[in-house]
């Protein structure tokens, strides 16, 4: 049997973590240049040898074992927990090579938990552009490591990081720095008190919530009792620790390492002075953002429109190819144009995903943190729910998650109550189809009417979450310090690779995730309007034969109104009109209802329903665009989705909280159902109120 | 004088930080007596403040600096 030994990866943020767990793995986790790209610890397996397997766990970056937020605590729990299934049996440190000395201290600190270590310098290709050169020898034997020098982009040293790991028996796990030296007289009391204990590990718990205070204490119960000293003097200690540290690194590095700065170069100065500049920055922004927003409405609409007219060739040519029966009804009327309802929005998904992690990938995203930090400010946010707020228009559960390296736990939880009103792509496929139906075609300024409400919508999502953001800071009692730092990167050339495998792999998972439930809703939806209970539905031909007898009617026409008649009495017919006089007054009809109902599990679920009920029972191949547009609306007549209608529903879907996996994540980010459910509930009383207001003042 | 009353492109040396003020993470970072800090650029109303410590490169919010003490180097 083979072996198998855990592998940590650990290190400060954006060090190149994931990419080097990428290497050593196989797979594809999200890479990016933005401290806090990982947030949550990631698995994989990597084979070292025949017999020797290495469980490689990724981790979120942390600038040391002092906790100061939730991404952080993640590898101070891991570590600090012996009995946990993945406590490393080698701790990997990864380190960039440009920021060697800062990087050092989190590897002093694991070096003395003296748990297995081995240090990694990342980048090295660029210590030519930078004139760094090292001793990789004499840091070796100073840091009592070993060492390997990698560089993932240029796919170097990763041959030898894996021989390290295999011989990881062999490392020397004496500490760097005796920790009495913070105190004597106290770690000597320490000692007495837990002679079993490693004295670093008893000061990292007994010192953890001074800083973030989450730690999980199992077998450290009695250590309560040992709070001799105020938190101030604590961090005072902490203070003198640092500077132990740092002093022991600084002389390492003194003969370990030379920085040429005649041949060093730098692009940071010359780029920030124009995308931090007071002026120049926000308009780059604003420019950034509308080419976004140019791409995502007029590029992708091309792919879309073909995309649109095959899946209504696909149906219409099963039905045709098909024997007729129950089968090919299913398919042709309940899966078919369910599936197209998603896929149609490949492009537009692409695209955003694209921008987004160009964004990322440049080391911009830190920039705009750094713009926006102020203004956000008197919203009650922090300039990080920038990030969650952009990301947010791509989906909202990797934006709330990425809502973790905001420190302030006030900031952050606004963050995530408000990130939902950010349009996010499954708000799309329903507003494009509502404006293609609704707003005149024409233009204003060379801008159509069509582009621009998509745009003024965009522009209500993050306008309704930055307000609703001042209300909630004026109205939430949580005292929590509000400190704010962020690191800011430098400038990297995206990879091709990197930025093609998020466009790729977080479009396949919105495909694959938001179609499972789109088939299982269509194939529920289907049978529901197929068939019905009692006489109506099973004489439907009989009665709608004798009623219309009296007028002349082609076999066509009669033939829609059998149809439409079932729909009406089948069971999904029979629910809509159920919950007709609720929504009436937005001026909806029961199948908008049900649309309505169905998307509450996810609102991309609204044009697939839409398609596949229109589509039962009509034989002509149509594209769902042109079947909606053909719905009468049947009380007040006049087509079913006009201006009052559509307005009325664009705002409904804005402000409507209709997102199952959101409130999931909600309820896991905040530890509490307090918080999604009022989401759910306030966001759905407003959708509703502004959606009945818009239809009364309109029609 | 404090850290809030750099300007842009200046350098100075931190003398002291008021370590009940300022959380340790930042310490960590580098921001500790002796090392070096310039600051690299400022956002409108100078807040949050671009630096360079020790070659670090960071952002913190004005209220943080304001409890970060330093002396100019500039002759
Ligand atoms: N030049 C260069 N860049 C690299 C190298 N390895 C990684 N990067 C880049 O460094 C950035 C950070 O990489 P990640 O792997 O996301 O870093 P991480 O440590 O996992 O970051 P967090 O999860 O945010 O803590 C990305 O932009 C990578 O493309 C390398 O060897 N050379
Ligand atoms: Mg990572």
């Amino acid at each position: 049997m083979s072996k198998q030994i855990n592998v940590a990866l650990i290190g400060n943020p954006n060090t190149g973590k994931t990419s080097v767990f990428n290497a050593l793995t196989g797979l594809n986790q999200k890479v990016g240049n933005y401290p806090g790209i990982t947030v949550e610890k990631k698995e994989g397996v990597c084979k070292l040898s025949r017999n020797l397997k290495a469980h490689i766990i990724d981790l979120p970056g942390t600038y040391s074992l002092n906790a100061s937020s939730l991404d952080e605590n993640v590898v101070i729990e891991l570590l600090l927990n012996k009995n946990d299934k993945d406590f490393p049996d080698v701790a990997v440190v990864i380190s960039d090579v440009e920021n060697l000395k800062r990087n050092l201290l989190l590897f002093t600190q694991i070096k003395d938990l003296e748990i297995p270590a081995i240090l990694v310098i990342n980048m090295s290709d660029r210590m030519a552009y930078k004139g760094i050169s090292l001793d990789i020898e004499y840091l070796e034997e100073q840091l009592k490591t070993k060492i390997a020098l990698v560089s993932t982009r240029k796919n170097k040293g990763i041959e030898d990081l894996k021989t390290l790991i295999s011989n990881y028996k062999a490392l020397n796990t004496e500490p760097c720095l005796d920790a009495s030296v913070i105190d004597k007289d106290y770690f000597d009391n320490l000692r007495k008190a837990f002679p079993n204990q490693l004295l670093y590990k008893l000061w990292l718990v007994i010192t953890q919530d001074v800083n973030f205070g989450k730690v999980t204490r199992n077998e450290f119960d009695s250590i309560e009792d040992f709070k001799t000293k105020s938190s101030a003097e604590l961090k005072k200690l902490q203070q003198k620790e640092t500077i132990k540290r740092y002093q022991f690194i600084n002389d390492t590095l003194k003969k370990g390492q030379t920085i040429d700065l005649k041949t060093a170069k730098d692009i940071r100065i010359k780029l920030d002075r124009i995308l931090t500049h007071k002026v120049w920055g926000y308009l780059i922004f604003a420019i950034i953002l509308l080419l976004i927003f140019q791409a995502i409405y007029d590029w992708s609409s091309v792919p879309m429109d073909f995309i649109d007219s095959t899946f209504a060739a696909l149906s219409e040519w099963t039905r045709s190819v098909l024997p007729d029966g129950i089968f090919t009804s299913l398919l042709g009327e309940g899966i078919i144009p369910g599936l197209g309802g998603i896929v149609i929005f490949i492009p537009q998904i692409a695209f955003l995903f694209l921008f987004i992690s160009v964004l990322e990938e440049s080391g911009y995203m830190s920039r705009v943190v750094f713009l926006m930090d102020r203004i956000m400010r008197r919203f009650g946010l922090s300039g990080k729910s920038v990030v969650p707020l952009i990301s947010g228009t791509a989906c909202a559960i990797p934006a709330i998650m990425a809502t973790r390296n905001i420190e302030s736990w006030k900031e952050r939880l606004i963050t995530i109550l408000v990130t939902p009103f950010t349009t996010c792509s499954a708000r799309l496929p329903v507003y494009l189809i509502i404006i293609a139906l609704v707003i005149p075609e024409g233009r204003f300024l060379g801008l159509s009417y069509q582009a621009l409400t998509l745009m003024l919508l965009y522009l209500i999502g993050f306008a309704t979450a930055v307000g609703s953001a001042y209300l909630l800071n004026k109205v939430l009692k949580i005292r929590s310090k509000s400190f704010f730092v962020i690191e800011m990167p430098n400038y990297k050339l995206p990879l091709f690779k990197n930025v093609a495998l998020t466009v790729v792999e977080k479009t396949k998972a919105f495909v694959f995730g938001a179609g499972k439930i789109i088939l299982a809703i269509s194939v529920v939806l289907w049978f529901l309007a197929s068939f019905g209970p009692g006489e109506n539905f099973n004489n439907a031909e009989q009665i709608v034969t004798e009623n219309w007898a009296s007028q002349e009617l082609t076999e066509n026409e009669l033939q829609q109104k059998i149809a439409s008649y079932k729909l009406e009495h089948s069971f999904i017919g029979i629910t809509g009109r159920a919950i007709e006089p609720a929504i009436r007054p937005l001026g909806y009809d029961w199948k908008i209802g049900i649309a309505i109902l169905s998307s509450f599990a996810a609102r991309e679920v609204f044009v697939g329903t839409l398609a596949t009920i229109y589509s039962v029972g009509s034989d002509e191949e149509e594209t769902i665009k042109n079947r909606m547009a053909g719905e009468v609306n049947p009380i007040l007549g006049g087509p079913l989705f006009n201006l009052a209608s559509g307005i009325s529903l664009l705002l409904f879907y804005a402000f409507a909280m209709q997102c199952m996996s959101t409130l999931a994540i909600v309820k896991r980010e905040t530890n509490s159902w307090k918080w999604p459910i009022l989401q759910l509930v306030v966001m759905s009383v407003f959708a509703y109120l502004v959606a009945l207001a818009a239809f009364q003042i309109l029609k | 004088m404090t850290l809030t009353e750099l300007k842009r492109g200046q350098k100075a040396i931190i003398k002291d930080v008021s370590s009940i003020h300022i959380p340790l993470k930042l310490l960590e970072m580098g921001c500790l007596p002796g090392n070096y800090v310039e600051l690299v650029q400022v956002a409108p109303f100078a807040d949050p403040m671009y630096l360079n410590i020790n070659g670090s490169h960071l952002a913190i919010r004005r209220e943080t600096a304001n409890y970060i003490l330093i002396e100019s180097t500039d002759e």
